[in-house]
């Protein structure tokens, strides 16, 4: 229940307890809290919120077309 | 900074607003139960991205600021007391109790130390067997894995001069008493991520079915706050009430399973005092029974004592989204930051400090605007 690691904060590092994400290796990125990393960003869905946007988009051109 | 700054992209935040203003037909009031979302939507300003129907109102979402007076007045207790050092996290040390704070019995010569992680008081204990080490566990779900390996381990290390003082509270059943109120004015919620990294969204499920409101996961970048408004109200539009994921990049349902099964070991349920707000039942955690010898409630023989919040803060009203911070009387002028009468304004995450902090200047001009309109 000991596992730690170096966490890079945009240029600062500290240690951060790792017991909660037993998954986490290097390089993964991880949301900490209090010293302890409570879970890994999942970088697939990180670009969820531009999809969404861009779908929103497409559905707004479209609805544009449609005679009102 | 990856996985932030994008989330903080202008034209996307934007696009978010006008996709905003075409679905949104009638007014709808929406609550954030975060501070964090509650400083990010006031200090970006999203509300005011928001077309004028859509109200956003700031919950119970700040952990220092629902700390009931009691619980500051016995924190305010062991501190004084000698042999004991006494560790908290640094926005709890100007919390207002009675008649005064942590940083003043610090300044009177109390051991108060500010520490950035409970395994930093764990720390401490081990490396002064003399002095009695206790730790202030304040905080929702997302800090109550980290107070619960702090017990694990010194209870492990067979540590005597360990002890948390444990106010932890849980946002699920503080949104249900929100629910239930009859004055309540709450159509939708945005749930916070972080709260739902550690416990998943499985316990929102009977709150949509039970109140048929929409409780969309949020997170709390300005556009993650964008997307949850828009999911939220998309819903309320549509007649339909789900749990929604918008923060999915950190957020499973079923949540983090690991820290979820150390805080049950740790800790048991418990009903709570919110500090403006009142006791919710099951609302809180206490140590289990196992655990208790780290109870420093028991340990300073403190468990007891009560205290009467002060009236004139309208802090309760303003975590059940019936008024806005600036709507006080008393906001910006016999309470402010410095000499704050209650739970919001408390800490930075309240959210009188937020409108505090980025809104002053705003406040007295949209009063002239409706002067000049009548």
């Amino acid at each position: 229940m000991l596992r730690s690691g170096r966490v890079d904060f945009a240029g600062i590092v500290k240690h951060v307890n790792l017991s909660y994400v037993p998954d986490a290796g290097i390089g993964d990125f991880v949301l900490v809290h209090v010293g302890f990393a409570i879970s890994t960003v999942d970088e697939a869905e990180a670009t969820q919120v531009f999809r969404y946007l861009e779908q929103m988009g497409e559905l707004a051109e479209l609805e544009e077309r449609e005679p009102s | 900074m990856r996985f932030i700054d994008e989330y903080r992209d202008p034209e996307a935040a934007a696009g978010f607003a006008r996709a905003l203003r075409r679905i949104t037909t009638r007014p709808w009031t929406l609550m954030e139960v975060c501070g964090g979302q509650t400083h990010a939507i006031v200090k970006y300003g999203v509300d005011e991205l928001l077309p004028p129907e859509v109200e956003l109102v700031h919950g119970p979402g700040c952990p220092v600021c629902v700390t009931p007076l009691e619980l500051i007045e016995k924190a305010l207790e062991i501190a004084a007391m000698p042999g004991v050092t006494f560790c908290s996290f640094g926005d709890m040390l100007r919390v207002p109790g009675r008649t005064t704070d942590l940083l003043t019995v610090k300044a009177r010569g109390g051991d108060v130390r500010i520490v950035y992680s409970p395994l930093d008081a764990v720390k401490l204990a081990r490396e002064n067997p003399d002095r009695e080490v206790v730790f202030f566990a304040v905080g929702f779900e997302t800090t109550a894995p980290a107070n619960a390996m702090a017990v694990f381990q010194a209870s492990q290390l067979g540590l005597k001069n360990f002890s948390i003082l444990v106010s932890h509270v849980l946002v699920p059943p503080a949104m249900e008493a929100i629910l239930s109120s009859p004055e309540s004015r709450v159509q939708g919620f945005l749930a916070a991520g972080h709260v739902c990294s550690v416990m998943g969204y499985r316990e929102y499920e009977p709150l949509v079915a039970r109140y048929q409101v929409p409780i969309v996961v949020t997170g709390f970048e300005p556009l993650d706050i964008l997307q949850g408004v828009y999911m939220c109200v998309k819903q309320l539009e549509e007649g339909r009430a789900e749990v929604e994921n918008q923060y999915a990049r950190a957020v499973r349902r079923d949540g983090n399973v690991p820290a979820q099964l150390l805080m049950r070991e740790i800790f048991q349920i418990v009903p709570r005092k919110w500090r403006g707000v009142g006791e919710i039942p099951k609302s809180g955690l206490g140590l289990a029974e196992p655990y208790a010898s780290f109870d420093a409630e028991l340990r300073f023989g403190v468990a007891n004592h009560t205290a009467d919040e002060p009236t004139e803060c309208c802090s309760g009203r303003i975590m059940q989204g019936l008024m806005k911070p600036h709507e006080c009387p008393a906001f910006g002028t016999r309470c402010t930051p410095e000499h704050p009468l209650g739970a919001t304004m408390v800490s930075s995450e309240g959210a009188c400090a937020a409108y505090y902090r980025y809104r002053r200047l705003t406040v007295p001009q949209e009063e002239k605007a409706v002067q000049h309109g009548n």
